[in-house]
């Protein structure tokens, strides 16, 4: 359970580290919280030849809020999420979704881009980002580009980063007035991945829901956005819709996986109660605001 | 895996209050830089990936994995081990005392990490729920106790009632010391 040998890089630039994945490409791998990375060299199963650590890099660091856009960098760690009160009031859901996130000595570790990066199918930032319409800023040596989360996502630890692109932030659309957020997951053990899980906003206009996004995570290779459940419910009063019944059509057509923590069927089960359940909170919280 | 020697790395760090000078390895973790290179055997490897949390240690006063870490990121950074928590004089501190009273251990193993954890903890959260110290312990694994014994440690250093009687009882109560 030792880590393969490797070069260490720690370059303090974005320039710097984009030259640096641009020289060693497939054979350098970046090193951002190293919550997943390190026990993927630990157990062999990469070895890589060149270790870029870009904790170094004070610009990867940095949040600030822009017109109704909050920015996040990459190597925002999950604990400044779930505690920085400023981006707490901007984007409620990235605070409500950290504390699911591992253990308090992961999330003092563990990034935002390292875990989009990571791209695990039960990881909670890429269905927070899928659900918010986020974009994931990348840079390379050949320029800066911005990737919609729709499009980020490829498969199982597989996204359209290239190998000698840089995630470097992530810009988040800050929802107005009337708005709730939740999340819901269930896991045997708190901290563990989720079996199924799901993140929930919604906005409303008066009575009426004006606009809702809502993904699960642990039900596919990739996070799942509910898109024709979202377009059921805007228009809906607030109040008296049936949860559980757009809840459970939301989730029939899809086909979750099997495996040793639960099987497909009962992925689909668990998920139709927490999309429900998660919708409620949503709306409660929305009705209060 | 490069075909070529790599180079040892020079890091300067704290460790303990101790200002330390390390030439390492990049791959070496953190966790084997105290145990191996300072002789800080405190620290306990259990999983070493990140699971079981017995390497528990604090950088720059925050709870860490350091078999997640690895040593050449530490330039500068200062870092407290179970070793670094305890009194000089070999006595020990009130989260060691509280696992001591409450049978919060029994082979021992995992504790070092345990009593990191609950003192970052703590000193985040000096006044707990119940439901938040089992939160905070989650991210550390005992096989022996089955952790009702450490609860009530996690209690009684945060100066709470533990709801023991035993407990209880080896301590003189308001009455008895009136």
């Amino acid at each position: 359970m030792k880590p393969p040998p490797f070069d260490y890089l720690a370059p303090t630039t974005v320039a710097e580290v984009t030259s640096a994945l641009a020289e060693h490409g497939d054979d350098a791998k970046v090193l951002a919280g190293g919550q997943s990375l390190v026990p993927v060299l630990a157990m062999r199963l990469a070895r890589p030849e060149v270790i870029v650590d870009v904790n170094r890099v004070a610009d990867l660091d940095r949040v600030h809020r822009e017109d109704g856009t909050l920015l996040v960098g990459a190597t925002t760690r999950h604990v400044t999420l779930e505690r920085d009160p400023d981006i707490a009031a901007a984007v409620p859901l990235l605070a409500r979704t950290a504390p699911h996130i591992g253990h308090f000595q992961i999330r003092n570790r563990g990034t935002l881009g390292g875990s989009l990066a990571h791209a695990d199918s039960a990881a909670e930032w890429p269905a927070v980002a899928l659900a918010l319409d986020a974009e994931i800023e990348v840079a390379s040596t050949s320029g800066s580009r911005r990737i919609p989360a729709a499009e980020f996502f490829v498969s199982t630890f597989m996204t359209a980063l290239g190998a000698e692109d840089l995630l470097v932030g992530v810009r988040f659309p800050v929802w107005g007035a009337g708005s709730g957020f939740a999340v819901e997951e269930l896991a045997r053990r708190s901290g563990d991945f989720a079996i199924a899980g799901v993140v929930a906003a919604v906005q409303r206009n008066g009575d009426r829901i004006e606009r809702a996004a809502v993904a699960l995570l642990g039900m596919g290779p990739v996070p799942i956005r509910l898109h024709p459940l979202e377009q059921e419910l805007v228009g809906s009063p607030t109040a008296s819709t049936d949860l559980d019944a757009v809840a459970r059509d939301a989730v029939a057509g899809l086909d979750p996986p099997d495996d040793v923590h639960a099987s497909g069927g009962y992925r689909r089960r668990v998920a139709a109660v927490l999309v429900a359940r998660a919708l409620a909170r949503a709306l409660q919280e929305a009705e209060g605001a | 895996m490069p075909d070529h020697e790599i180079p040892e790395i020079t890091v300067r760090l704290t460790v303990n209050g101790q200002p330390e000078r390390l030439r390492v390895e990049p791959r070496r973790t953190l966790a084997d830089a105290l145990r191996e290179d300072l002789a800080l055997t405190g620290t306990h490897l259990g999983c070493e990936h990140g699971v079981c949390g017995a390497c528990t240690v604090l950088v720059d006063g925050q709870a860490v994995r350091s078999c997640l870490l690895f040593a050449v990121q530490l330039e500068g950074a200062e870092v407290t081990t179970v070793e670094g928590l305890s009194p000089a004089d070999g006595s020990l501190n009130p989260v060691q005392q509280a696992f001591r009273d409450n049978h919060g251990l029994q082979c021992g193993f995992c504790t070092p990490g345990f009593i990191v954890s609950v003192t970052a903890f703590l000193a985040d959260n000096p006044h707990p729920t119940d439901e938040q110290i089992r939160e905070a312990l989650g991210g550390n694994l005992c096989r022996c106790t089955g952790y009702q014994g450490i609860v009530r440690a996690v209690k009684q250093a945060a100066g709470q009632p533990t709801g023991a009687r035993e407990a209880v009882e080896l301590r003189p109560t308001a009455q008895a010391a009136s």
